[in-house]
Order: structure tokens, then sequence, then C-alpha cells
């Protein structure tokens, strides 16, 4: 794909985006992995891109996370946003939005129109994780927030205020 | 349930409510936020929103249409494309697989696919698509009399005036558009998206396929979206976006070098205010646009014209709560409903 973005500086951090991509590592692994055996359903609407390679790029966060929707080989991984793999398609904006997304709580189209959400590559990708995401009932987000118990919970409610706040 | 019957809903309430969905969960998401009907297709080229990721199996459907039954909601099924030539069996298979999952009527734009329904279904409860492009009462009377039509979704070039005149001179309900998506022209008929991309809004289902759609953004923050390699419209940094469909692009010409919006513009239907005046026009029905849109934007306005409708319906003033986040280029137009000068 062309890439003709405007990467804004990843924001300033006290530990390097390296190594938090590698704390994250062991965790979205189990989470997407749980996704994975809890939604075999979703895979069908992206059946053409279970292989394809996805970015999605929180805008305020210094790591990107690297998605590829493989039902027997799921992956998630955090990757330093200036050090992004080859991808098919990125989506980029901000955390609250993209979670609300993923929850199903916000409209994709309108944050397109908006422009606050910024996609490119592969669009036909795009819309069938979009449509994917969307046929999900319940949150994905306090899904894996409950697979961590309470620490879990308690973390994805500050994410939310902290979000909104933005 | 065998496959020549088809329940005998009572479609007789006016201010109904037809709501889009995309997915099972949306389904599910229109009938919990008050949907009295609800709209779907299949995966496939038999529906207009025949997009990737999008639509319903038919055991998606068969248990779709026991949610929304046990909830006390109808389920239309959209075959509201054309057959091309010699490839009729999706559309016939499309037809019986829907009687046997217990649809309340289908929606038809071709005639070959309303006769063989007809014919075949004898049953089944017919509405005539706004694909298929029927704006004056003879043409309604033709659907009505040869195929058993018993609604009308008008075309979105109709004033209110002249709907009312429309209603007293044919046999069927109409239900108009009354939210969403604005790309009129003349529908059932538009050929722009297979001039550029060689796939049809009106027989493959799809309008600017998003395999043939791309986004690019500059360094300064602009973006620029091209359908099949060719660039329909460039946004300033700030400026909102629009769908990128051939007829909301922006293009020059000799005489308008800065570039312009030659058909249409990125904007939505709204008719929220217009809700009384339609029902006193004879509108039966009112219709959301949007399966291609999230559950997010089902939820919202579904809920919206559902307070709308109610408090019509208890002689009150429609209440309304603001939608324009939710309208494409975050513009809301009554369109030809308000007047005829419309573009």
């Amino acid at each position: 794909m062309t890439e003709t973005h405007m990467i804004p500086a990843p924001p300033r951090r006290l530990m390097p985006a390296g190594l938090i991509c590698a704390a994250l590592r062991p965790i979205l692994d189990r989470v997407v992995r749980r996704i994975a055996r809890h939604h075999p359903d979703m895979f069908a609407r992206i059946a053409p891109y279970q292989r394809a390679d996805f970015v999605i790029v929180p805008a305020e966060l210094p790591f990107a996370l690297h998605l590829r929707p493989d039902p027997k080989a799921p992956l998630l991984r955090a990757v330093p946003r200036n050090r992004l793999p080859h991808h098919d398609a990125r989506i980029e904006g901000r955390f609250h939005l993209l979670l609300e997304l993923v929850d199903g709580e916000s409209d994709g189209d309108a944050a397109f129109f908006a422009r606050d959400l910024v996609i490119s590559g592969n669009t036909e990708a795009v819309v069938s994780l979009r449509n994917a995401l969307d046929d999900v009932d319940g949150s994905i987000a306090q899904e894996t927030a409950d697979l961590f118990g309470p620490p879990g919970r308690a973390i994805l409610a500050v994410l939310r205020r902290r979000s909104k706040r933005q | 349930m065998t496959d020549t019957e088809m329940t005998d809903t009572d479609f007789s309430t006016a201010g109904e409510l037809v709501c889009p969905a995309g997915t099972p969960a949306a389904l599910r998401t229109a009938v919990d936020a008050g949907a009295d009907t609800v709209y779907c297709g299949f995966r496939d080229a038999t529906n207009a929103r025949n997009f990737p990721g999008l639509n319903f199996t038919p055991e998606e459907l068969q248990s779709s249409v026991a949610y929304a039954h046990a909830r006390g909601a109808r389920v239309l099924l959209a075959l509201n494309t054309y057959p091309p030539a010699g490839k009729v069996a999706l559309w016939r298979d499309a037809a019986a697989i829907g009687m046997r999952s217990g649809v309340d009527a289908f929606i038809v734009a071709d005639m070959g696919v309303a006769r063989h329904i007809a014919e075949t279904h004898p049953g089944a409860r017919l509405h005539l698509s706004v694909q298929a492009a029927a704006s004056s009462p003879e043409a309604i009377r033709y659907y009505c009399q040869n195929f058993g039509v018993r609604r009308v979704v008008l075309p979105r070039i109709l004033t209110i005036p002249e709907i009312r005149k429309i209603k007293s001179e044919i046999p069927c309900e109409i239900e108009t558009f009354v939210f969403g998506n604005h790309g009129l022209m003349v529908e059932g008929r538009c050929s722009l998206t297979n001039w550029l991309t060689g796939l049809s809004t009106n027989m493959d289902g799809v309008c600017s396929p998003a395999a043939d759609v791309t986004y690019e953004r500059a360094a300064d923050g602009s973006m620029r979206s091209r359908l099949a390699g060719f660039t329909i419209d460039s946004f300033a940094p700030d400026e909102n976006a629009g769908y990128p469909t051939i007829c909301k692009g922006r293009y020059t010409a000799p005489h308008r070098t800065e570039g312009f919006y030659a058909f249409e513009e990125p904007i939505s239907l709204n008719l929220g205010r217009m809700l009384p005046d339609l029902m006193a026009a004879g509108v039966h029905a009112f219709k959301i646009e949007g399966r291609q849109r999230s559950k997010s934007y089902v939820r919202s306005v579904v809920r919206a014209f559902r307070r709308a409708v109610d408090s019509i319906r208890a002689g009150g003033e429609p209440d309304l709560a603001d939608l324009v986040a939710l309208t494409e280029g975050q513009k809301e137009t009554q369109g030809a409903f308000q007047t005829k000068k419309w573009r």
C-alpha cells in the first residue's frame, strides 16, 4: 500500500514503546485467542480477509496494534508506531473512538464523515472487519476486561473515563 | 411452514417504522429500539446493499425472523435488484428461502422477480422497492394490478402535495424514506458505478464497491477519495467527508474550475419535522435508510423516530433528538419533499 499518512510523533512516555509492546504481548495474545474462541461467527464475515494484516493506530498512544483475524492462528500484538509492519489496511483514530467502534457504541461511517476516523489501504478489508465486529453482541472491551477480573475492569473504567475527557 | 405459505401479517397501523438491518445484531438492535418492521437481505446480489461482511445467511434470517416475531415486529426481505439475463435462479432461490424463513413481505423491483413470487408463492405480500422508480399513479397501478403489489416505496423526488395526489389514485399503501442516505438520481436506473467499475448497482447490488475505493491522506491532512483509480473528491483537512459515490463526487469543468458537486452532494435526508404532514398526505410507513450502517446508528435513529411517531400518535409534536452527527457530510435536507427546487 502507499503510505501517505502523517504519523504524529509518539507521545513522550517514561517507558520506551518497545518495552510497552513486549509487556503487552502475552496479554493481547490471551485476549485475541479468547475472542476467537467466543465469537467464531465473526470470522465468517471476514472470510476473504482472515489472512490480511490490519494496523490500528490509536492517535494518542505510543504504540499501534497489529491484527490478523485468522481464526486458526489469530494475531494481536502491539508494535511501536514508528516501526509498523507491512499491512493491508490501516485504521487510525482516538483510542476512545476505536474502543466505541469495537463495542458497537459509535458509528464508523459518522466518524469517517467527521474525519475522526482515517482509513487507508484495502477498503474492502476494513469494511469487512467493521461489519464482522458490528455483528458481535455485547462489549468485546468488557469481555476483555472481565478476563483479568477486578483489576481488568478497573483499568477499563479508567481508560474509558480518561478517553472521554480527552 | 411450507414454502407456499406466508403469515397474513397485520400491516394496518399507519405510521409504521421500517428500519434497516445489515446484520442479525443490527436486526435485534432495531427491534429492541422500537422498530415495527425491519428490512434485510442475503449475502449476495439479490439486494441493493451487497457489501463485504454484510447481510444474512439463510440460517441467520430464520433465527432473526423468529426473534422479531416473538417481539411483535415484522421482517421484510429485500430482493430489490434486477437479475441479469439467464441468472434468475439466485433470486428464485432467495424467494423460496424467504418463504421458508417466515418473512412477512418481499421488497422487489424487477417485474420478473415480482411475477415469479406472485405465481410461485401466491400468498406472499409484495412491496415495490424504490429501485423500481415508480413515481406516477399509472406505473404504481401497473405493479398493483399485475403482481398484487400492496405497498410502494416512493422515489425521493416528490413533494408532499404530489404524494397526496398519488395516494388518491392508487390502490396500495405508500412508504417513504424519512432518514438517511440521499442518493436519489433516477433510482433503480443509476449506472454511474457500472461505468467506472464494471459492477452494477442494480444487478450486482453494490454501489461503489469497497474493493475499488481508496483513500489517500496527504501530509497537510487533506484526503482524496478514488473509485477505480479515478479521483472523485478531495476534502480539506477540516472539511466533512461523504460516501465515495460518483453521484456525490466533486468535479471540475471548463466553466467551473474550482470543483463543484455536479450531481448530488454529501448530505442526508431527515424528514423528522415533516412526519405529521406525511401522515396527513396518506403515507403509511416511514423508512429509515442504512443497512450498511452500524448497530449504533440503528439504535440512535430508530429510538429517535420511535419517540417522534409515538408523540404524533399521542397528539403531540415530533420529539426528535439531534441526529445531524450521524448524517453524511454532517448535513441534513428535506430534499424534494420540501421543494422541487432542491438541486
